[in-house]
């Protein structure tokens, strides 16, 4: 940001139409995508839900707010994803601090190599990754028996239920959690901790008043991270949940797809984004408040 | 205490590889057919799979998607971020929000709101015109560049704002035309950025399901699409040998975009955070 204010600052020298010109043609590219593919699609799919659906599908213009009081009306799909994503999001907390407290604090040597095994399964496809869970979760490589085997009945059958789901989200944007959590433990000042345990902290005072109030930022960055992506989860719910745990994304892609109720699926659609300008808004306004300066990049 | 911590950390990427490992493990297996149990080492799915005219044709089209995409979007990122130290305050927040937009918006969400916009602009098209548009490879480039634009924009404006100004500055002292600051000076330092970028892009690309599905035609779909049409009818060994093959395709691109980034950064005489992983944990 300090860079792009001295170049304001800087006094107009001859060529500021060259220069000028120069900006538009290297903005263009971009600004003509989001224009077209961003901007465009978005505002048809706010125009299309005040809209009714054509008699052999698709849309057909008109003002009329049906579509929203039909989504209201049955929300089973977006309180399921809500509650999944809560879910899944404090399970990736659960799972995630711990390993990023350590990885900060403990790992020494192999931290370097910690974040890169992190990052690894990243750059790895997605749909393979989660597709191997029905390989782990299915009868043959045997946690299901194995499981069946520990509560002393026959296999037990994860594949389809809700917590198949919850595996392959915690499973799918772990590393999204973690991230964030490393880099504010990271930073964090060690005498504090020393100095709590001087002044005969026990440990678990310790991490309430010191750790965790250091690690806040981060905590709040990589909740928000995760929370997102798995409000508009499709791919997980349709593969380890075998159709049967129908989230928001499964909803949307019958409107539009099955049903060809496309004005009844921008509805949902308008419902899902505005959930998540909301809790971006929000996460900002952590982020920024009690500073002078807004500061947009923390993500 | 510590042993727990050590124990956790251990199970978490025992967690994280497992399934990767099952899955390469289970395209080895010598099996006639789908198996549920490991039955013995072979590489004779990796043969069929390489035989198999609808993998092939997979395989080429993500090439022909995945190649075009990383480098629309690595140029359109790289000549964005270089615009924004230019541009005017108001340009740049409105810039700043469409990036984090593209990257909020859930990619369903994206996924057919691109393919409605599409399915009408081509049904007004074809009645304006008579001239009838189908779904197919640009439609697929046109959506992921959108997304990709976004992750390369964030990248090199990441590493464009850690950037020493001093350089450019003497540069431009020195009499240095700005083509040739931005040569000698900005390329190279913004160049592990730059590739990161693009091997992001490709890889993102390569690796797509969710926007390819809703946006490809008849005779363009990828090599995710053809996982998933076989995972819905049931794993077999065929399956797990191309997921395999993409897997370490991905990490040799991984690999030859570190030792890039790391024979540049010693060429440059620097030492320290170029390495990839850095580049993109900055974001």
């Amino acid at each position: 940001m300090t860079v792009a204010a001295a170049e304001d600052a800087k006094p107009a020298r001859p060529g500021r139409l060259r220069s000028r010109l120069l900006t538009t043609v290297l903005l263009a590219p971009a600004g003509l995508w989001y224009l077209v593919l961003l901007i465009l699609p978005l505002a048809i799919v706010v125009i299309f839900s005040f809209g009714t659906r054509a008699k052999n599908g698709g849309y057909s213009p008109a003002f009329v707010l049906d579509n929203y009081a039909r989504a209201l009306s049955k929300p089973g799909p977006f309180l399921d994803s809500l509650w999944m994503s809560a879910a899944g999001t404090i399970a990736c907390l659960l799972v995630g601090l711990p390993l990023a407290y350590f990885i900060a604090t403990r790992a020494s040597r192999r931290k370097g190599l910690l974040i890169l095994l992190l990052v690894v399964p990243f750059w790895t496809s997605f749909l393979i990754r989660t597709y191997a869970w029905l390989l782990i979760l299915g009868p043959g490589v045997g946690v299901g028996t194995f499981l069946g085997g520990l509560v002393g009945g026959g296999r037990v059958d994860l594949l389809g239920t809700p917590f198949a789901v919850l595996i392959g989200l915690v499973y799918g944007y772990l590393p999204l959690m973690v991230f964030p959590l490393y880099v504010t433990l990271e930073r964090m000042d060690r005498t504090l901790i020393e100095a709590s345990k001087d002044l005969g902290a026990g440990r678990w005072a310790t991490f309430r008043q010191v750790t965790l109030p250091v690690a806040l930022p981060g905590l709040v960055t990589g909740s928000i991270l995760v929370f997102i992506p798995m409000m508009g989860e499709y791919v997980i719910p349709q593969l380890l949940g075998l159709g049967r745990t129908y989230l928001m994304g499964n909803a949307l892609v019958t409107d539009f797809l099955d049903a060809r109720n496309w004005p009844n699926g921008s509805a949902r659609a308008v419902g899902l984004i505005l959930i998540m300008l909301v809790t971006v808004s929000g996460y900002l306004w952590f982020v920024n408040r009690g500073r002078k300066t807004r500061e947009v990049s923390v993500l | 205490m510590e042993i727990w911590f050590r124990a956790h950390t251990g199970l978490v990427y025992l967690f994280l590889y497992a399934p990767i490992l099952v899955v390469v493990l289970f395209a080895f297996n010598d099996t006639k057919g789908a198996a549920a149990r490991f039955e013995g080492f072979s590489i004779r799915w990796f043969e069929i799979a390489l035989d198999d005219p609808v993998v092939l044709k997979s395989l080429t089209n993500s090439f022909i998607v995945a190649i075009p995409n990383a480098i629309l979007a690595t140029a359109f990122g790289t000549m964005a971020a270089l615009g924004l130290q230019r541009a005017s305050r108001g340009i740049r927040t409105v810039f700043e929000g469409l990036t984090y937009m593209s990257v909020i918006v859930p990619e369903i969400v994206i996924a057919l709101a691109t393919l409605v916009l599409f399915a009408t602009g081509f049904d007004a098209i074809e009645s304006a015109t008579g001239i009838k548009l189908k779904f197919g490879y640009p439609t697929i480039i046109a959506a992921h560049v959108l997304f990709n634009t976004s992750l390369v924009l964030l990248l090199v404006r990441a590493r464009l704002s850690g950037m020493d100004r001093t350089l450019a500055e003497a540069s431009e002292d020195l009499f240095a035309t700005p083509w040739r600051t931005f040569r000698q000076i900005t390329f190279p330092l913004l160049l592990p950025a730059i590739v990161a970028g693009f091997l992001l892009s490709f890889t993102f690309s390569f690796d797509d399901y969710v926007i390819t599905t809703f946006v490809s035609g008849p005779g363009s779909s990828t090599l995710p699409l053809f996982i998933f049409g076989q995972v819905r009818r049931g794993v077999t060994p065929e399956t797990n040998a191309v997921a395999t093959m993409i897997l370490g395709f991905t990490l040799a691109m991984l690999l030859v975009g570190q030792a890039v980034l790391m024979w540049q950064a010693r060429r440059a005489g620097r030492r320290g955070d170029t390495g990839m992983a850095a580049v993109v944990g900055d974001t």
